[in-house]
């Protein structure tokens, strides 16, 4: 039994060197997993930094200052015209385009080059704005300021090469030189653009507007929250307090389970084929999107309905069915205002995920190029992450600033949801 | 009357209804009654149940008319119209039928000035009469449906009354309709799925569409058009999907993922924690279309430039490693909690014991931890797997549609997801086999992405309970 054993020499060199590796080993060790979550964070830093440094030009945009004379000629309307019952009418039937290609014409040929090149399709609508605040402009001459095009927008933002040769680059040599004239001269300045933050889609980058979508994507969330809402809750409260254990219980568990890891294109194909197809709702609208994600984000709210029903603890219910409260009214006048909070915060997240979600929407038609400002829950709409789609396969360089300004609108949403769900935890969690 | 207004006018109406009934229990209560104590045990349920009990039985059962009606009701209208128009201008087939009705209901509703059909002109004054009648006569049913049912519940309304019990019921049968949602929302996927495939299928063989390698959708709208042959191989969109979310994406996730579980489990001060916790998750949070994006922009060229510099010439703009690179970070989070939650389930008895034996932390991560929360980590990562091959827009930007079936990774290759998209967001019509095959690529994909999930699910579920 007692062999001798070998003391182990701790100091000798080969153990030394031993134990050395070792600690190189460890320390290599934790570097690496250091090194996974620096990675991770570059990454999102870096993501973050590429899209912020893109976008935010995107809520600038350059204007031109042009000598504008409202002649009442061209427009065809004058002032007394405006003053009447058909004003309204009369300013959107007026010729504003004339007067400002006569303006654009004017200024461009001092400087050789076209009208098109140095003034935005949309500018005339600048005008019209102006007569609306004040009649009396007709037949003044005054200076305006108004969008200029693309191209000269984004010289004015500085994001075109100017190193870049001649024949590679949107802008022509004239061009340049007309834009450093007119910066020279005081005619060219940045300011924000409020036709980004106010309009909807357009075909002209300068136009484009992103409050469509924002507006098509509240729309999409209030019908997504007022259906999955109260179902989630209720189906959480029944799930966790009232359904008995038989196959029934089951199969409910079962589908919300597997609803909750469905790929969301799924969803986007049963919106398809259900409601377009089958019941025949309109195509593109507010509320056959909120409907496909309110499937879609109900699992989510079911499932972060019942952590938080089952964190209650059990001696509430038993107090409140000792004091002689029936089975519902322990539920809903004890159970359900202590798990709110969780339920709550499950759900805001719940929406954020909607919020960001693509794919069933471009499904059931939520892609389509909407111009308009989408006024109710049936008319044609986009929403936020389709109107970035959308955008970031439009060919015309303006449009890449454009799309990460909506990518930085979108993020700021998401964010806000999530920091009101963090708040919401951290006032009203209890630990029990 | 609008359906709208016929909704609010009922909540009006049962409002007033539980007034009205809360109010009589009330009476019942305090007429027999000095003592309070007593009034309240003389009446089985409190007021507010039996004010409940009449508003319920006045407001459901004209709310389910009226609702009914505001959904077939346009329907009802519009054969009755057509039935009444003489039959020379009675539009024939479904799709003349259609415009027509568009036509009609555009000048009912004021959105066109007038209409272009002069039979539909014509139609307009008959269906906005016939819409009025029927509004009419349901809003008179609605009405008497309130009424009756109101006046029924308030007969009842007496001191023993047993009102609570029957909300009560009422309250419980609305619980089980709503958690039934979740079971018709299964079944309505897996029966479209179905239903539409079954149509593909009777088209294209599914031994076509499972085995064969040449997937090019495209049908001949003319005989003699090039390159539209309307093959439906899809094995190059099988490789594709796997390609980019099980192979690529899973050789960027499983080892940052992984090794950022473990440092922020077993390394991490909870200052740093604190810190790189919230990271992670706001990377899980980032939309995909915002990764998709930021794929096709930044790091496709990127990766294209690097194949170019290397010598590899027929490098795509958009390849598969560029999205399966980005979907790979996108995962992260997800392939780190997982991996988080099985390292932490492991009994810290097995990791003090590793210590105690003089093993450096390294070492018992490991020779001890990993291997005892294996079956958890693999678990994780096939739902991670089943989430990236579900994955569609960072595909759909970054990845390109071509069918290739290669394994060089800065090719474009396209993914099942990919074709869904391009499928069906086309001008098709809607039952060529093109728009078809988009829904049997679903089923296929639902059916993959729900074993996965099942057998990773039960994986999980045995690995927890062993260490319990």
């Amino acid at each position: 039994m007692n062999s001798p054993r070998v003391q182990t020499d701790w100091a000798s060199p080969v153990m030394q060197a031993r134990v050395r590796s070792r600690y190189a080993k460890e320390r290599r060790f934790r570097f690496m997993g250091f090194a996974a979550l620096a990675l991770a964070g570059a990454f999102l830093l870096f993501l973050l930094g590429t899209i912020f440094a893109n976008g935010y030009t995107g809520f600038l945009r350059t204007e031109v200052k042009l000598a504008v004379e409202y002649d009442p000629f061209t427009l065809g309307i004058d002032s007394s015209a405006l003053a009447g019952p058909g004003g309204e009418n009369a300013l959107n039937t007026a010729n504003f385009q004339g007067v400002m290609t006569a303006a654009a014409n004017a200024r461009a040929q001092t400087l050789g080059i076209a009208a098109k090149d140095l003034v935005s399709d949309g500018a005339w609508l600048a005008l019209r704005e102006a007569v609306r605040t004040d009649p009396g402009l007709i037949g003044k001459r005054v200076d305006v300021w108004v969008p200029t095009s693309g191209d000269f927008d984004l010289l004015g933002k500085g994001l075109i090469d100017r190193a870049v040769p001649e024949a590679n680059r949107p802008v022509s040599d004239t061009e340049v030189a007309a834009f450093d004239t007119l910066k020279s001269d005081g005619a060219v300045r940045t300011t924000l653009n409020t036709t980004f933050l106010t309009m909807a889609d357009s075909t002209s980058p300068e136009l484009a507007g992103i409050w469509g979508a924002a507006k098509g994507s509240l729309l999409t969330l209030i019908v997504t929250l007022l259906l999955c809402f109260p179902i989630g809750v209720m189906t959480a409260i029944y799930l966790e307090e009232y359904a008995p254990k038989n196959r029934f219980t089951d199969m409910i568990e079962v589908s919300i389970n597997n609803l909750a890891a469905v790929p969301s294109i799924i969803f986007g194909l049963l919106g398809l084929a259900v409601f377009l197809n089958f019941f025949g709702m309109p195509r593109s609208a507010p509320i056959v999107g909120g409907l496909t994600l309110a499937l879609m984000t109900l699992p989510v709210i079911v499932i972060a309905g019942r952590i938080a029903i089952k964190s209650v603890p059990p001696s509430i219910r038993d107090a409140a069915l000792g004091v002689g409260a029936s089975q519902i009214q322990v539920v809903f006048h004890h159970v359900l205002p202590l798990a709110l909070p969780g339920i709550l915060t499950g759900t805001i997240i719940g929406m954020a995920r909607a919020l960001g979600e693509t794919a069933p929407l471009l499904m059931i038609g939520m892609r389509a190029f909407v111009t308009d400002v989408p006024g109710g829950l049936t008319t044609p709409a986009t929403v936020l992450p389709v109107q970035i789609f959308l955008w970031s396969d439009e060919v015309a360089r303006g449009f890449v600033e454009k799309t990460s300004a909506a990518i930085i609108v979108l993020l700021v949403f998401l964010m806000l949801m999530n920091g009101l769900a963090i708040y919401l935890r951290n006032k009203f969690e209890k630990r029990w | 009357m609008s359906a709208a207004a016929l909704i609010l006018a009922l909540l009006g109406l049962a409002v007033a209804a539980y007034l009205a009934a809360r109010a009589r229990a009330a009476a019942f209560a305090g007429r027999t009654f000095a003592n309070a104590a007593d009034r309240i045990s003389s009446i089985h349920s409190r007021p507010a149940y039996h004010g409940w009990y009449v508003a319920l039985w006045a407001l459901v059962p004209a709310l389910i008319l009226v609702l009914a009606w505001s959904v077939v009701g346009e329907s009802i209208v519009a054969d009755r119209t057509i039935a009444s128009l003489p039959a020379e201008s009675q539009p024939q087939t479904t799709l003349d039928r259609q415009a027509f009705l568009t036509e009609v209901r555009g000048v009912v509703s004021g959105q066109l000035a007038g209409a272009f059909n002069p039979a539909a002109d014509a139609a307009v004054p008959i269906y906005r009469s016939i819409k009025t009648q029927w509004s009419l006569v349901i809003a008179g049913l609605a009405a008497l449906l309130a009424m009756s049912g109101g006046g029924f519940a308030w007969l009842r309304v007496r001191p023993h009354f047993r009102a609570r019990p029957r909300v009560e019921r009422f309250i419980m049968i609305v619980l089980i309709l709503s958690s039934l949602v979740a079971i018709l929302t299964t079944f309505g996927i897996v029966l479209s799925l179905i239903y539409e495939s079954v149509e593909f299928f009777r088209r294209v063989s599914p031994i076509e569409f499972l085995f064969g390698t040449n997937w090019s959708p495209q049908t001949a709208i003319r005989a003699d058009q090039v390159g539209s042959s309307g093959a439906f191989g899809a094995v190059p969109l099988f490789w594709g999907t796997i390609f980019i979310g099980a192979i690529i994406a899973m050789i960027v996730a499983i080892p940052l993922g992984l090794m950022s579980a473990i440092y922020l489990t077993q390394y991490a001060k909870p200052k740093a924690r604190k810190i790189m916790k919230p990271m992670l998750e706001v990377l899980a949070g980032v939309p995909t279309v915002v990764y998709g994006y930021f794929a096709a922009l930044t790091v496709a060229p990127a990766v294209r430039e690097f194949a170019l510099s290397i010598g590899i010439s027929n490098a795509s703009s958009e390849s598969a490693l560029a999205a399966g690179v980005v979907m790979g970070i996108m995962i992260i989070p997800f392939v780190s909690s997982m991996a988080d939650d099985s390292i932490t389930a492991v009994p810290a008895a097995m990791r003090d014991g590793s210590l105690a034996m003089g093993a450096t932390t390294s070492e018992t991560i490991k020779r001890v931890l990993i291997p005892a929360a294996l079956p958890g980590i693999v678990g994780g990562v096939l739902l991670a797997v089943s989430r990236a091959i579900g994955e569609t827009m960072i595909v759909v930007m970054a990845a390109g549609l071509a069918a290739n079936l290669t394994a060089n990774p800065f090719q474009s290759v396209t993914t099942v997801t990919a074709q869904i998209v391009q499928l069906l967001t086309g001008d098709q019509e809607f039952d060529s086999a093109k728009t078809l095959s988009a829904f049997a690529l679903g089923l296929v994909l639902f059916a993959v992405t729900l074993c996965l999930n099942i057998y990773a699910l039960a994986v999980v579920k045995r690995y927890r309970e062993a260490y319990e």
